[in-house]
């Protein structure tokens, strides 16, 4: 949908109540006499020169509701102190507003570019008009219309009433990046202070009059069901007001205040019916991937013929366990029935399947449910689900009133969908000198799509095309994919089947290196030495921009002088989301643990918006994809999960964290995603530093099982 | 049920509720005082850290029998004069990215300072490791907290 829609014109006089609005959606059409300039859904320009962004996205940390908005003003040529932001709830207006995918600056860069630029041409032409001089003689310059001779000055909002009079242009021209002021600055996040003072909403903080707080005692066994339960025990809690069923295999428990609900669950005796999963074990569901090596696989890639080349032929597995995505805030939802419609303050990435799935469980319309956006406490990709919702929907409509579901620990840790576990084979074949003339991948892997009944087109995994990429032009190459399933729920993780793909396939190329007595940078650099594309379904990879950065990782970690006595290192690359990363991890082992002193990782992601909130993004995914490689993996017994929580499923703490350097290559071309490249190559980079130290290859994770 | 007055932030509180309750739900749903945040439930991530007597301690954990004639205070509390040195510096270093456990990782960092003002990083990591942030903020936490220090964060 192009933002420069007819729509436009109807919010000219419907303007929203002025003021900053940060957390929550207010409803366009609430009195107001005063005429706003809002050319897009984006954008509103009050009398008062507030300038109004809307931003669409889910702010879970990874800047959104800063980064979104520069884009915006940098065409619009705003004052950024100026700028209020509002969140947007769950829309028709802004297309697909699911935050997944480190898709939300990439996806979102023309249409935000486009909307502050019609609107800064307008706000030109209000003002040529003014003046009554030609528009040529007029210049946008920091939230006011300059006409340049004269020096004379409008301000954005004194020329809101005649712009909202003008049509709106189409093809309004871009700015060259040369001339930006905003983009490409280390702006400060918006969302900061409030979360520094305590005074941050998220979903768990909001709060109704009246409302309720419920829990939910959900059947432990994957796929099983309540058979019964007595909630005598239950109601004797102090202020535990209802307890019901909400599902085939769930209780709900209301009460007062989070800990009566807790106190509540508690109290309930509840019987389950395990069902058909009572038997299903972690080992049960690696064997079944290995059932499947047989199956014939969808292709991915194919160039060449992998069969021809002869040689010295290394082969080698790989595998990697469930792992849960374990955000600081756990799963929660405020739901408020009120027969014929239902609102909502949900933590989520997918508004509008919130929206949908609520409506169909409590029998509305889609129109008639509101779902307001909090801040989220980490999505890592959790909050793609929209379970909670649901669940808080049906509690309130069972209790006719406001009522806040909530999640503990480890209802979190036991009740997620989990980022699958899967099998690789890879297999190359070396010529002469050690390079490779013939190289197979194939991963098998339940389908997350597939699971949730998703189209998987021709056998492939919907996510695939923007995470399985073999950048390598090897002349024999293929890349398959082995559809498999598991009753498991699974669920899309940061970097989602990215990290399984290049904890293989650069654990591989690291044995390639090796097995040719080849230093592993450069290796990869030959490997990448050709200058020609490499489609991948949909996109194009370019070697060159992997060799960037490749080199200025490797310059940065000083890659070609000997490291101190007791240290080691190792590097990887990898690209997903139309990035590319590279990695050096440097390593010291204590008592044959390995201990991660420092990563250098380097990244081509175009356009950089924000080089302090790229920093964060790739500091952070670091040390994610250190947990995920150090310790992450979730056990099924008796077809249930295991752990419970941070005991259990330790992620890094501060003594385990490294220090981490970020470098990025400057690039003009359009920006791609930064939310999660930086995840996948710091397992194989921090393997093959071990490798170095040991000798010994690690070919499954988690490292430290 | 009981009725309990407890001091918290510098004013007297009088609430009713089972004694064993964890002071964290007294705070969040009695006192309204959401700033203080659930992550674990059980002392293992320090998300719900708030100071009793001027030490960290895990709210979650923590009956509220136990800080009766007891000193607490709260996120809500510690700014209450304007920002804590701590918190400029998490400002200044654009520590949080959800933010979520950055109030735990305030107050432990702030009763940390008041206790060693200018601390080492091992000093740093020993006062901070247990609180768990799966944004991965650790590296700019500890800058921030060798900030507050040089700023005279021990307020």
């Amino acid at each position: 949908m192009s933002p420069l829609s007819r729509r436009s014109f109807l919010t000219v006089g419907a303007a929203a109540g002025a003021g900053l609005v940060i957390g929550f959606y207010l409803p366009h059409g609430s009195s107001s006499n005063a005429e706003v300039f809002s050319p897009n859904a984006f954008l509103r320009i009050t009398p008062e020169n507030k300038v109004i962004i809307v931003v669409a996205r889910s702010e879970m940390g990874q800047g959104v509701r800063t980064a979104l908005p520069m884009i915006l003003a940098e065409e619009l040529e705003a004052d950024w102190k100026q700028i209020e932001i509002e969140q947007a709830g769950a829309s028709t207006l802004y297309g697909d507003q699911g935050t997944g995918g480190s898709a939300s600056v990439r996806t979102t860069w023309d249409p935000m570019r486009k909307a502050g630029a019609a609107a800064r041409e307008m706000l030109i032409s209000a003002a040529a008009l003014t003046w009554g001089v030609p528009r040529s003689a007029c210049a946008a310059e920091n939230g006011s219309i300059v006409h340049t001779s004269s020096k004379r000055r409008l301000s954005y909002g004194d020329l809101v009433s005649k712009a909202a009079t003008l049509p709106i242009p189409t093809d309004a021209p871009l700015k060259q990046s040369k001339d930006y002021k905003i983009v490409g600055k280390s702006l400060a996040r918006i969302d900061t202070p409030a979360k520094v003072k305590g005074e941050a909403i998220f979903g768990i903080d909001f709060r109704l009059p009246g409302m309720k707080y419920a829990v939910l005692s959900r059947c432990p066994t994957i796929g099983g069901k309540v058979t019964n339960f007595d909630d005598k025990q239950s109601k004797k809690i102090s202020g535990v007001s209802y307890v019901g069923k909400t599902s085939d295999s769930a209780v709900a428990i209301v009460a007062d205040s989070v800990w009566g609900a807790m106190e509540g669950r508690r109290a309930l005796n509840a019987t389950w019916d395990d069902g058909p999963n009572k038997d299903l074990t972690t080992a049960s569901v690696m064997a079944s991937l290995k059932q499947a090596v047989s199956k014939k696989g969808a292709s991915l890639y194919s160039a060449g013929d992998v069969s021809k080349p002869r040689g010295r032929r290394i082969s080698a597995e790989y595998e990697l366990p469930f792992m849960a995505h374990a955000p600081m805030e756990p799963g929660n939802c405020t739901a408020h029935y009120q027969g014929s419609k239902c609102e909502l303050w949900a933590p989520t990435q997918v508004p509008q399947d919130c929206r949908d799935s609520v409506a169909q469980a409590i029998g509305l319309d889609p129109d008639q449910v509101k779902v307001n956006v909090t801040l989220i406490g980490g999505g890592f990709g959790r909050r793609l689900e929209h379970d909670y919702a649901v669940e808080a929907a049906l509690v309130s409509k069972a209790i006719n009133g406001p009522v806040q579901v909530l999640w503990t620990r480890e209802d979190d840790m036991r009740f997620s969908t989990y980022r699958p576990a899967s099998l690789h084979q890879l297999s190359a074949v070396l010529e002469g000198a050690g390079w490779p003339v013939a190289f197979t991948h194939r991963i098998i892997a339940p389908s997350i799509s597939g699971q949730k009944g998703s189209p998987t087109p021709n056998g492939v995994d919907p996510d695939l095309p923007d995470e399985a990429a073999l950048i390598y032009p090897i002349a024999n190459a293929s890349v398959e994919y082995v559809m498999t399933e598991t009753p498991v729920p699974l669920g899309w993780m940061r970097s989602v089947y990215a990290l399984q793909v290049a904890f293989a396939t650069e654990s591989f190329v690291d044995e390639l290196a090796e097995a040719a007595g080849k230093d592993p940078l450069e290796y990869r650099l030959h490997l990448l030495a050709k200058d020609q594309d490499v489609p991948f379904f949909t996109n194009t990879w370019h070697p060159a921009r992997m060799r960037g950065v490749l080199q200025l990782a490797a310059e940065k970690a000083a890659w070609s002088k000997p490291l101190p006595e007791g240290r080691y290192r190792g590097i990887a690359c990898f690209g997903c989301f139309s990035s590319y990363m590279a990695e050096v991890v440097e390593i010291s082992m204590e008592k044959d643990q390995p201990r991660v002193l420092r990563v250098i990782a380097a990244v081509d992601c175009g356009q950089v918006v924000n080089p302090g909130i790229l920093q964060q993004q790739i500091q952070g995914g670091i040390v994610y994809g250190l947990s995920n490689a150090l310790r992450a993996k979730i056990t099924i017994e008796k077809g249930r999960v295991v752990e419970g929580n941070f005991d259990d499923y330790a992620p890094v703490r501060m003594e385990e964290s490294p220090a981490v350097e970020v470098y990025s290559v400057t690039s003009t071309e359009p920006p791609t995603g930064i939310g999660e490249p930086s995840v996948p190559p710091l397992a194989p980079a921090l393997c093959n530093a071990i490798y170095t130290a040991t000798k010994k290859r690690i070919r499954a994770l988690p490292v430290l099982s | 049920m009981a009725d309990i007055n407890l001091r918290v932030n510098g004013s007297e509180k009088k609430v009713s509720v089972s004694p064993e309750t964890p002071l964290l739900w007294v705070l969040r749903d009695s006192l309204e005082l959401t700033g203080t945040k659930f992550g674990c439930g059980a002392g293992l991530c320090g998300a719900c850290t708030v100071h009793v007597d001027g030490a960290a301690v895990r709210s979650c954990s923590t009956p509220v029998s136990q800080v009766v004639g007891k000193t607490v205070m709260t996120i809500e509390g510690l700014g209450a004069n304007g920002l804590h040195p701590v918190q400029q510096a998490w400002i200044a270093e654009e520590v949080p990215q959800c933010g979520y456990c950055q109030v735990g990782q305030i107050m432990a960092a702030a009763a940390l300072l008041a206790k060693t003002p200018n601390p080492t990083d091992d000093e740093i990591t020993r006062g901070m490791n247990g609180n768990i942030c799966r944004c991965g903020t650790y590296e700019r936490i500890r800058m921030a907290i060798h900030r507050a220090a040089n700023a005279g964060g021990a307020r």
